[in-house]
């Protein structure tokens, strides 16, 4: 069964068994605005809990996406390349950015539920 | 300059934050970044039909007196003396080593000198001209004023419903309002998106009133800060901070055009040897379009590599081209590297990108000259 959890940094990882889908909250990406284009690393990559796992690019800026946990890149969302836009539409869901096989499954109790999630973007508007 | 909550309000920010917009501090003022539609959906627009841009924050500053236009060509390179009434001309001051203090534009009135200038330099500006005019001529900052643009393929048609007689203005000229309620708006035929369009200074209790009536037009959309940063980008033009500072000249620049005839003779500016210098013998350095060839935009800052892997110089400007559908940049690089479709290696966040020298603008500009 999953749960999706979050990080304070906006990104969001859904864990099934032991491969976690990671992207970035519908809130964050109302912040950055218009995506035109997202650096993602490659596969058989490990990333560390925190270090940086792909690059978003909006018109104006760009922005670092963490890795919530550690873990092995299994996969990263290709249709990204062509239609980045897919963030801004679908951010908890198509605009995914990568699989990781989860190293160390107690890194995800110290992210936070939803509620809390929640709780911190109300907190910061 | 003042940042956060110090920063300043146009009169119009209330209008800004009852659309939505995203407010952040730029150049000392609260201003729009952007609004609902988004940044991609405003600049297509600007490009499409026509865009709405509160520039209130820019100086606008009236010099007067006798001999004033003799007096600013000792501190811009630009013919003012032949600058003719209502016309405007896009010029640059300069330091004595030619590098640039800010770009600006005057436009000639009947009793005065009008200049726009940069928001975040207007201080440095106001202390430059009343060091180097008075006690000759008097600088008046226009602060009871406000400025907005109207830019796109549509902005004349839209205008010409308020305000009939700018159908008849040319690029580059003015029309100052002398009648009824219009009275002590100028309407200029300028802008700095490539588009045709108008830049409206009035005074600061008009501008709700104007911007109302622009926007309640069906071809009109509000467009924020970072699609006014993406077209002019586009446009080629250059942004003071990024492409122009205290440390470039204008010859490097590509503002040689910006000179008079007659001031690359006799010169007789500031920094005007240095300048002069550099018109005959050619800049060591000069600015250039650059397209990266994949899909990553490379940021201001990236490094620029020759083909043999050593450093030529630093983009400036760099983004996402909504029009263009890719990203462009602008940057420096040494002259022997500058020719059209040179290419390069951009370095961005540890990986390399391919990129080549383009012309610029990457999207035509279509002034109504």
């Amino acid at each position: 069964m999953s749960q999706i959890k979050h990080t304070k940094e906006h990104e969001w990882i859904d864990v099934d068994d032991d491969i976690g889908t990671v992207g970035i909250t519908d809130y964050a990406q109302e912040q950055l605005g218009d995506v035109v284009y997202v650096e993602l690393p490659e596969v058989g990559a490990i990333i560390e809990q925190g270090a940086v796992a792909a690059v978003v690019e909006s018109v104006k800026a760009a922005s670092e996406v963490y890795a919530p946990v550690s873990g092995e890149v299994v996969e990263v969302n290709s249709g990204l390349e062509d239609n980045p836009a897919l963030v801004n539409e679908s951010a908890m869901n198509d605009g995914w950015f990568i699989k990781v096989r989860v190293i160390e499954a107690t890194q995800l109790d110290g992210l936070l539920d939803s509620v809390a999630y929640q709780k911190l973007v109300d907190d910061a508007d | 300059m003042s940042i956060g909550e110090d920063s300043k309000k146009t009169p119009l920010y209330d209008l800004h934050v009852e659309l939505g917009a995203k407010m952040v501090p730029f150049g000392g003022y609260h201003m729009p970044l952007n609004y609902p539609l988004g940044v991609l959906g405003e600049h297509k627009h600007t490009r499409v039909e026509a865009g709405l841009f509160d520039v209130s924050h820019m100086g606008q500053v009236r010099i007067s007196g006798e001999d004033a236009d003799s007096a600013l060509e000792m501190l811009v390179p630009a013919d003012i003396k032949g600058l003719r009434l209502n016309n405007l001309r896009y010029t640059v001051f300069t330091n004595v080593s030619g590098g640039v203090l800010d770009d600006l534009i005057v436009t000639r009135r009947e009793k005065h000198l009008d200049l726009v200038v940069n928001a975040s330099r207007q201080e440095v500006d106001l202390c430059h001209l009343k060091e180097q005019l008075s006690p000759s001529c008097t600088v008046k900052r226009m602060c009871d004023h406000a400025l907005i643009a109207l830019q796109g393929p549509s902005a004349a048609t839209v205008l010409a419903r308020h305000i009939p007689k700018v159908e008849k203005l040319r690029f580059m000229s003015s029309i100052t309002l002398d009648s009824g309620a219009m009275s002590g708006i100028s309407v200029s035929r300028s802008g700095y998106t490539g588009e045709d369009g108008f830049e409206i200074s009035l005074p600061s209790v008009n501008a709700e009133a104007m911007w109302t009536a622009l926007l309640s037009e069906p071809e009109v959309t509000a467009v924020g800060l970072a699609a006014r940063d993406s077209l002019r980008l586009e446009a080629g033009l250059c942004l003071y901070g990024h492409e122009l500072n205290e440390g470039t000249t204008p010859v490097e620049a590509n503002l040689s055009w910006t000179m008079g005839k007659r001031r690359r003779i006799e010169g007789g500016f500031i920094g005007d040897t240095t300048i002069l210098a550099q018109l005959k013998e050619g800049p060591g350095r000069v600015l250039v379009g650059i397209r990266p060839l994949d899909r990553a935009p490379a940021r201001e800052g990236a490094e620029i590599h020759d083909d043999n892997g050593d450093p030529i110089g630093l983009v400036t400007s760099g983004g996402y081209g909504p029009s263009v559908g890719g990203p462009i940049a602008m940057g420096y690089v040494e002259t022997k590297n500058s020719a059209v479709q040179t290419s390069f290696a951009l370095k961005v966040r540890e990986r390399w990108l391919a990129a080549k020298v383009v012309e610029l603008p990457f999207v035509p500009h279509r002034y109504c000259k």
